[in-house]
This record gives C-alpha cells, sequence and structure tokens, in this order.
C-alpha cells in the first residue's frame, strides 16, 4: 500500500493509505481528526473544507496521496494551544453564526481563506460570492456573513501586529 | 456573570465544541471491532423481485454477512410502523400497507433498501454490493398525484384502490356548499405545494452495538427523538425490550423533521448487530439521502373563497391531495390533516370551512413532516388565495386582510375547524411589518428599478401556525398512537450545581443554552453551574423529542413544573433547618427566607442537606434534590405574525434577486432573543428555497430527477438577502412559560410572502398566479410570453 507523509495541524504523519483514499478519509478515519465533515458526494456543500498549505480545498476532492509533503490545516488546528480561539472561530460564537455546527468547519475554514485573501476589505456581496462553495441549512446565511465582516479588521489587525 | 436568566442574548455553550471540531456526531463515533453496512437499493420505480443472488458478494474480500428482505422475514421480524391513524369520511380506517424494512416482493420507489452488506471496511462493503445480482420484472409506476388518481392507474399496492390512502374531510360541505350558494363572489385558485428535500447537512447515520456479554443493544443514531426510535423500533420492528436496547442521539447536524422518524436502516444496522455480533455501522453518502430521507410537502390543491360585496370571507371550501410516497414513514398521515386543515382559518375570521384531503400513494420517496409540516401548505394556499382575491376584486390587499382578522379581543378564538387560538395580535404584527418595511415608500422603489429595466414586487403575508404539540388525549382522539407530553428530570446536586435532563433533543436549536436559563431565572444558579444532558436514553427518563417547535413550550414546561417540585421540597428542608413554618418560607434568587426577617439559606445549603441528612426532617422526607416532571400540554401554542418580501426580476433573464425580507413574529415569551432571530432567519431562508429554488422532481415513471446538489437547488448565501427579523409577542396563555415556538415560522410565513412578491412584480404581465419554484426558466417564458402584448399596449 503506498504511504503519504503529510505535516497536519504542526505535526507530521506517514500513513499507509489505497490509491483511492481521500484526504478526508485520511484525516478523519486514519488521523481520527472528525472535525472535518463529509455532507455530500458531489464536492458541493463544503462541509470537508480545510486549508492545504495555507489555501481552502474541499478535502473530498482531493486524493490523500496528492497531499504528499504538503501542510494541512483542519479546524482543530485553528485555536492556540491554551484554547483560545481564532478570531473568525470567535466571532462566529459572537454572532451567532453556527446553528448544528455541521457546516461550521468547513465555512469557517473557508471564510478564513477568504479574509486572508482580500486585506483591503470585503462588502457583504463579495462575502456572500465567496460563500458560494459552502451550504448551510440552519442560519440562512444571515449571521454567517456578519461574523466574517466582524472577523475581517481582527484577523488584519492581527496579522498587522 | 452579566444578566443570564429569561430575555438574555447569552452566546451559546455548545458553540466552542463545534467551532473547534469537537463536535460528537453519529458518523464521528467509531466502536472496536465495528464492521461497515452498504444497503443495495432499488433502481427502479416499481418492480417484482424475481430473485436476488448474493452468492459472489459473500465471497468477496472482506465481507461478513449479506442479508436481505428474505433473512428478516424469516425472523418474523415486524415492518417499519406508522404512528398514526387517521379516518376516512365514512368512518372506516386509513389503507395501512405493510413497509418491509428491507424490500420483501416488491420495490416501491427508487431507493428502497433491499439488501444489505456488511464487510470490514467501507470500500469492501461497497465493492461487494456490486457483485449482488437482483432480478426483476418492471411494473407500471406513478409518481406523481394526479397520476396516480387517474382511472386505471397503476397500483402501488395490492389492494389499496385508486392509489387512495384515505379520503378525510373536516366541516361541513352542505353548510358549506350553501354559503357559496349564496354568496355574492367566489374566487377560486388551484395551485401546487412543491415537493421538497430537507437536506440537514449532515447525512443520516447509524451505528448498531451489541453486547455479547449482556445481550443489550445500543444504536447511535441520527435522531430527533432517541425514545421514540427506542419504542418504535424494539416493540414494533425487532421486538427487543426497553432494558436491553439504549438509543443514543449525539449531536445530531441539522433535522428540519427528517430525523423524527424511524427508518429501515436504523433496524438494519441494530439487527445486523445481534446477527453478526459486532458494531455495524452506516453512513448515507448524499445520494442515498435523496432517495431515502422523508420528503416534505407535494400537495396539489383548489381553493375557493365566497365573499360578500365589501370583500369579507364568507366560507372556504378546498380539496386536495397530498403524496403519501410509496409507504407510510412515522407520522405522514396527520401532516395533510390535522397538521394542515385544521390551519385554514389562519388568521382570519372565516365562519365556515370545508375541506377534504385525498391522501395518496405514488412510487416515490415516503413523505412525511418537513419544517412546518402541514402548516406551510396551509399558510401557502390562504395567502396566495388571499392576493388572488385582492387582484380579482381590485380590493387593496393590506385592507383586505386587515377587514378579515380576527380582532386582538376576540381570544380565545374558536375556529370553524377545531382548534381554539388562546392569543394574538395580527395586526399589531402587521402593522409593524409595514413599518418595518417601508411599505409606503414601496412605489417610489418600484418606479427606481424599472429605471434600471428591473421589475421589483413586494409580498406580503399575514399567518398563524400550531405547535408545541401536543394534548395527548386530544391527538390521541385524532388518531396519534402515542402521547405528545414531555419530561424532565433537574437533578440539584449537593453542592448546588445542577443538571437538567431533558426528553427534548437540540440538533441546532441552542437547548445547551436557552434550557440552563431557564433554570438561572427559576432556581437562581449561575449558567456556569447548570449542564444540559439530552439525546440518551439510558440518561433520560423518557421523551418525546424535538419537532413542531415544541421543546421550550412543552419541554421547557415540563423543567418549570419539575423544578417547582425542587423549590416545594427546599422550602421543607429550608423550615427544619431555620426552624420555621413551611408557609412562611419564601424562594427568591436561589435563596430560601423566612419572610419578614433575615434569616436564609442559600440553595446550596439546602441541597448540601438534602444529600448529608444530618440535621434532615428525615421522618417526613426523603434525602436528596432530584425531581422528574410529565408536562402535558393543555392546548397547541399559535405562533404568527407577518412576513413581506420584496424581489427584483431581471426580465432578460428571468432571475429573481430578493432585495429585502422582513419578518414580525408573535412567538410569546422570548427566552433567547438572539436564537429566536437565528430560527427565524434560517426558516426564511428554506422558505425562500422553496419559494424561488428548490423542487424533488420524479420523471413520469417515478426516476428520481433531482438526487443530488447538482440538480436539487439549495439556497446558497447570495440568494438569501439580509433580513430584518423583529417580534411583537403575546403570551401563550396556558403554559408557564407564555412560549408559543419559533422554530417553523420562517418556513411557514414565507414561501407565499415571496411568491406574492413575484407575482405583483409582473402584475402588468397578466399573471395571476404562478406555482413554486420561481424559476429563472419559468418567469422568462411568462416575460417573453407577454412581450407582444406589453409592446402593443
Amino acid at each position: 500500500m503506498p504511504q503519504v507523509t503529510l505535516t497536519v495541524n504542526g505535526r507530521q504523519h506517514t500513513v499507509d493509505v489505497e490509491g483511492r483514499t481521500l484526504l478526508v478519509e485520511l484525516l478523519r478515519e486514519k488521523l481520527g481528526l472528525t472535525g472535518t465533515h463529509v455532507g455530500c458526494d458531489t464536492s458541493q456543500c463544503g462541509a470537508c473544507v480545510v486549508h492545504v498549505n495555507g489555501e481552502s480545498v474541499k478535502s473530498c476532492t482531493m486524493l490523500a496521496l496528492q497531499a504528499d509533503g504538503d501542510s494541512v490545516t483542519t479546524i482543530e488546528g485553528l485555536a492556540a494551544a491554551d484554547g483560545t480561539l481564532h478570531p473568525m472561530q470567535e466571532m462566529f460564537r459572537e454572532h451567532h453564526a453556527l446553528q448544528c455546527g455541521f457546516c461550521t468547519p468547513g465555512m469557517v475554514m473557508t471564510a478564513i481563506d477568504l479574509v486572508n485573501a482580500h486585506p483591503s476589505g470585503l462588502t457583504e456581496k463579495e462575502i456572500r460570492e465567496g460563500l458560494e462553495g459552502n451550504l448551510c441549512r440552519c442560519t440562512g446565511y444571515h449571521n454567517i456573513v456578519k461574523a466574517i465582516a466582524a472577523a475581517h479588521p481582527l484577523m488584519h489587525a492581527k496579522a498587522a501586529e | 456573570m452579566g444578566f443570564e436568566g429569561i430575555g438574555a442574548s447569552v452566546r451559546r455553550r455548545e458553540d466552542v465544541r463545534f467551532l473547534s471540531g469537537k463536535g460528537n456526531y453519529t458518523d464521528d463515533i467509531n466502536r472496536p471491532g465495528q464492521l461497515y453496512a452498504f444497503i443495495v437499493r432499488a433502481d427502479r420505480p416499481h418492480a417484482r423481485i424475481d430473485g436476488i443472488d448474493t452468492a459472489e458478494a459473500e465471497k468477496a474480500p472482506g465481507v461478513v454477512r449479506v442479508f436481505t428482505g428474505a433473512d428478516m422475514a424469516a425472523e418474523n421480524l415486524g415492518g417499519l410502523p406508522c404512528g398514526w391513524q387517521i379516518h376516512n369520511q365514512d368512518g372506516s380506517p386509513m389503507a395501512e400497507p405493510p413497509h418491509p424494512v428491507l424490500a420483501v416482493g416488491k420495490v416501491r420507489h427508487v431507493g428502497d433498501p433491499v439488501a444489505v452488506v456488511i464487510a470490514e471496511t467501507r470500500q469492501e462493503a461497497k465493492n461487494a454490493a456490486e457483485l449482488i445480482e437482483i432480478r426483476y420484472t418492471d411494473l407500471p409506476a406513478v409518481a406523481s398525484l394526479t397520476d396516480a388518481v387517474a382511472a386505471g392507474a397503476p397500483e402501488v399496492h395490492d389492494g389499496v384502490a385508486g392509489n387512495i390512502c384515505y379520503d378525510w374531510v373536516i366541516g361541513d360541505k352542505a353548510t358549506v356548499d350553501a354559503v357559496f350558494a349564496k354568496a355574492d363572489r367566489v374566487v377560486k385558485l388551484e395551485l401546487t405545494n412543491n415537493r421538497l428535500i430537507p437536506n440537514a447537512m449532515e447525512p443520516r447515520a447509524a451505528i448498531g452495538d451489541f453486547d455479547t456479554s449482556s445481550g443489550d443493544f445500543t444504536l447511535y443514531t441520527t435522531s430527533q427523538n432517541p425514545h421514540v426510535i427506542r419504542l418504535l423500533m424494539g416493540a414494533f420492528v425487532l421486538h427487543i425490550p426497553e432494558n436491553k436496547l439504549r438509543v443514543v442521539a449525539p449531536d445530531v447536524g441539522g433535522g428540519f423533521g427528517s430525523k423524527i422518524y424511524h427508518y429501515a436502516e436504523e433496524a438494519i444496522v441494530t439487527w445486523a448487530a445481534g446477527k453478526v455480533r459486532r458494531p455495524v455501522k452506516w453512513t448515507a453518502e448524499r445520494s442515498e439521502s435523496f432517495m431515502s430521507d422523508a420528503h416534505g410537502r407535494d400537495h396539489v390543491s383548489t381553493a375557493e373563497m365566497a365573499l360578500d360585496k365589501e370583500g369579507h370571507f364568507l366560507g372556504l371550501r378546498i380539496t386536495t391531495l397530498a403524496n403519501m410516497g410509496a409507504y407510510l414513514s412515522t407520522f405522514a398521515p396527520c401532516v395533510p390533516t390535522y397538521l394542515y386543515a385544521t390551519l385554514l382559518a389562519g388568521v382570519y375570521k372565516t365562519p365556515v370551512i370545508y375541506c377534504n384531503v385525498k391522501a395518496v400513494f405514488t412510487n416515490t420517496v415516503p413523505v412525511d413532516a418537513y419544517r412546518g409540516a402541514g402548516r406551510p401548505e396551509a399558510t401557502y394556499l390562504l395567502e396566495r388565495l388571499v392576493d388572488v382575491i385582492a387582484h380579482d376584486t381590485g380590493i387593496d390587499k393590506v385592507e383586505l386582510r386587515r377587514k378579515n382578522f380576527i380582532p386582538a379581543d376576540a381570544f380565545p378564538y374558536q375556529t370553524p375547524v377545531a382548534l381554539q387560538y388562546d392569543s394574538g395580535d395580527y395586526q399589531t404584527t402587521l402593522k409593524v411589518a409595514l413599518a418595518n418595511a417601508d411599505w409606503n415608500g414601496f412605489e417610489a422603489r418600484r418606479a427606481e428599478a424599472k429605471a434600471r429595466g428591473k421589475l421589483r414586487g413586494i409580498g406580503i403575508s399575514t399567518y398563524l401556525e400550531a405547535c408545541g404539540i401536543a394534548p395527548s388525549a386530544v391527538v390521541g382522539s385524532l388518531g396519534a398512537r402515542a402521547g405528545l407530553y414531555e419530561v424532565a428530570n433537574i437533578r440539584v446536586h449537593p453542592t448546588g450545581s445542577v443538571t437538567v435532563f431533558t426528553g427534548t433533543h437540540s440538533h441546532g436549536q441552542g437547548h445547551e443554552t436557552t434550557l440552563a436559563q431557564l433554570v438561572v431565572d427559576q432556581l437562581g444558579v449561575p449558567l456556569s453551574q447548570v449542564e444540559v444532558v439530552h439525546g440518551d436514553t439510558a440518561k433520560i427518563p423518557f421523551g418525546m423529542g424535538t419537532y413542531g417547535s415544541r421543546s421550550l413550550a412543552v419541554g421547557g414546561s415540563a423543567m418549570v413544573k419539575a423544578m417547582d417540585k425542587i423549590i416545594a421540597k427546599g422550602k421543607k428542608i429550608a423550615a427544619h433547618l431555620m426552624e420555621a413554618s413551611v408557609q412562611d418560607i419564601e424562594f427568591k434568587d436561589g435563596s430560601f427566607r423566612v419572610a419578614g426577617t433575615d434569616k436564609a439559606k442559600a440553595l446550596h445549603e439546602i441541597s448540601l442537606a438534602a444529600y448529608v441528612p444530618h440535621n434532615y426532617p428525615i421522618e417526613e422526607l426523603e434525602p436528596g434534590l432530584d425531581e422528574t416532571a410529565f408536562y402535558d400540554p393543555k392546548n397547541f401554542t399559535f405562533p404568527g405574525g407577518c412576513h413581506i418580501a420584496e424581489v427584483e426580476i431581471d426580465p432578460e433573464t428571468g432571475v429573481v434577486e430578493m432585495v429585502n425580507f422582513t419578518a414580525v413574529d408573535d412567538v410569546g415569551r422570548v427566552v433567547n432573543p438572539m436564537i429566536v432571530e437565528g430560527q427565524v432567519q434560517g426558516g426564511v431562508a428554506q422558505g425562500i428555497g422553496q419559494a424561488l429554488l428548490e423542487s424533488a422532481l420524479y420523471d413520469p415513471h417515478g426516476q428520481l430527477l433531482s438526487g443530488s446538489y447538482m440538480d436539487y437547488t439549495m439556497p446558497r448565501a447570495n440568494d438569501i438577502p439580509a433580513m430584518s427579523v423583529a417580534t411583537e409577542n403575546t403570551m401563550c396563555t396556558h403554559n408557564p412559560l407564555g412560549s408559543k415556538g419559533c422554530g417553523e415560522v420562517g418556513a411557514i410565513g414565507s414561501p407565499p410572502a415571496v411568491i406574492n412578491a413575484v407575482v405583483d412584480a409582473l402584475k402588468d404581465h397578466g399573471v395571476r398566479h404562478l406555482d413554486m419554484p420561481a424559476t429563472a426558466p419559468k418567469l422568462w417564458s411568462i416575460i417573453q410570453a407577454a412581450q407582444p402584448r406589453l409592446a402593443a399596449e
């Protein structure tokens, strides 16, 4: 069986995988990182979004072997070691941007990449368009959009420090 | 510690878990030695099974066992039960054909489970499933309501003539016909309510576990009501007594009704775990969800209103065909009857109403309650009909509503369709919504949009619903095979911290926060010392679960009753400790006081005495401070309100942009305003989805055409506008909290508001009505067809 070596949330792992194993299967089933979810089978829902080398990727759309040598961050890797939440996590909580929590990990990972990619600011329309690849059935998106808008200045202020 | 009690927008306590990837959903759970189930499903809508050859599959790598319907039938297991029996208008019971867990003899819808492969890995199970050979003889199939009731239509079930499950009426036809005969005017509307697929973001999953030493079964499942599943599966399907069956519904990723029902897969994994003596896990792929989760809505109706010259509603006459799908799901029969026709008075004082509902079997996935369940269908019908009356009579649509409202001083109000409303103020919710939406400024916005080449429209819906279900004796008399009370156990621990064990289940509603706020309010305990436990039959005394916006109105009321008992017992202990009479003890802000003195004992001192009963009235009182209450509601609750939608249509493409949405709802007492707003926003988004985007489509022969997110249009962030959400509340008069429920109002009030806005935008295009969803191609065709006429004018 082929092997893949990758760094996940700062820790290096070498894992035996089948050729057809998806990155999300590696994370959930081999590494026990069940925060990344699977909500569909057509790469439409975005519940499985993680960061690969800092960019958001639907982990159901990437083979585990393609991640060889990559650095992957999942929802479990966002908060500081002392439990301090990432500003995006904190703003999702502050603005009630989650209900059942199932889409939330993918939504947060997408949102962070969206904010990182737009340092000069994001309009409401840009945020809504930026969430095109993520489905939420609970919130009606209203509070997710608010949370991302609120996280933007916090994240960029932090980056400027 | 800021204010944390009733009325505070406390940030949710469950959020850190969900935001950190520490949620514990069913598919996140893995049991030692676990096997995987893959279910082979019918790929055709209606066929006789001539044979199933599993030999090759059983020899495939990793395969442990393969089961078919014959294996289950050999053990005399039951079929999936239906929890509600409706009677026909002639008094006979509805048709209730068997619903085998795995198909026996025939398959009746695409997705009907036929066989299950149990293997060491998910992939091995899936690979082996490919090797199962099923020989079918295809049979003619029906998918649509009109096809299913046509003369000579294929029969979904042998012996169910004309595919009619039941033919039910409410109201007196002769009385209503007489009103119509004398009316000044009758306005008629034919409409459909489109079939939807609930699409909770977490696909269903189930793990059966069998303890080989004790013989105990555990089922982990994506359920809104684990005790109901234990009862239905244990008693009716697998014949496992409650003491040997534990059902755990851990974190559940959304339900919207679709996770109420007892599904085949739950029985399959539990039964199979006992057979192979190892845990068995099944997780739906999304394409399986589309063809196995209960669908929602799917009505075809004709509605007529009798009117006098001034536009007063004199009588309402309705016939409805309701799709049941191929089998009766757990609560399906009550949805188009007692959750639909009893709501047809709405917010109006229509004096007489007659409704005939025929429930129809088709070769489609079973249909059951989906967010709102019957009430969205009733609201859509009424609020479209009212707008069409305004269109046909020329009466202003707001004025028409106002003049027919049940007045605020008429409560309690007995409707002609069984329900008695306890409270409401429809003029106020209307007035506030009109102001919040700047209704009077609309024509200027329409003109401004026209200058940009856009067609702008505004639509209103004034609605009411019934939730907080339900009084057990009442629903029992209407055919429910269950009671609909709720259960709470309040455990005050020795040092005064509190654990709440609730029979309700949270799958997004935030109960871990709101239910704890009730404890803060009533017992004066800080939020940090309250824990809420739900979703495990081994921990909770009993429960009917969460659906029908019942958790606070019914489950919260059970908590109030249990805390009343805690306080009553605490007073006796306090009286003993402070050497006072029980009648003189007052409980306030977490302390028991002797009235008129400065003598007081805090709750934690009383609880310590209860668990360390050295100085204690042990002759009269048991130790401990732990009380359980069952609360059976006295009536339904009746949330209502006004929703206003504003849309712009691009005539070049037919695309509808939702530009504004305003909701003003009456949900009774609000415990956490932030959570109420979130519930309304989410419900409205589902309503907008139904109105503009979503539709579960079958071809005429029963193939599911909308079987993935590539084909079934889910609302995305840029389909939904920023919303203005507010409440104007009157209190429920018959439960101790005054709360009515807020989970479904958004999905109930919004679809007619959106369609009324679309029709308003197209009022110059000769549109009186159009069916949901108002998709771009549909609107583009309407606009194109009207162009020559408009150009000529």
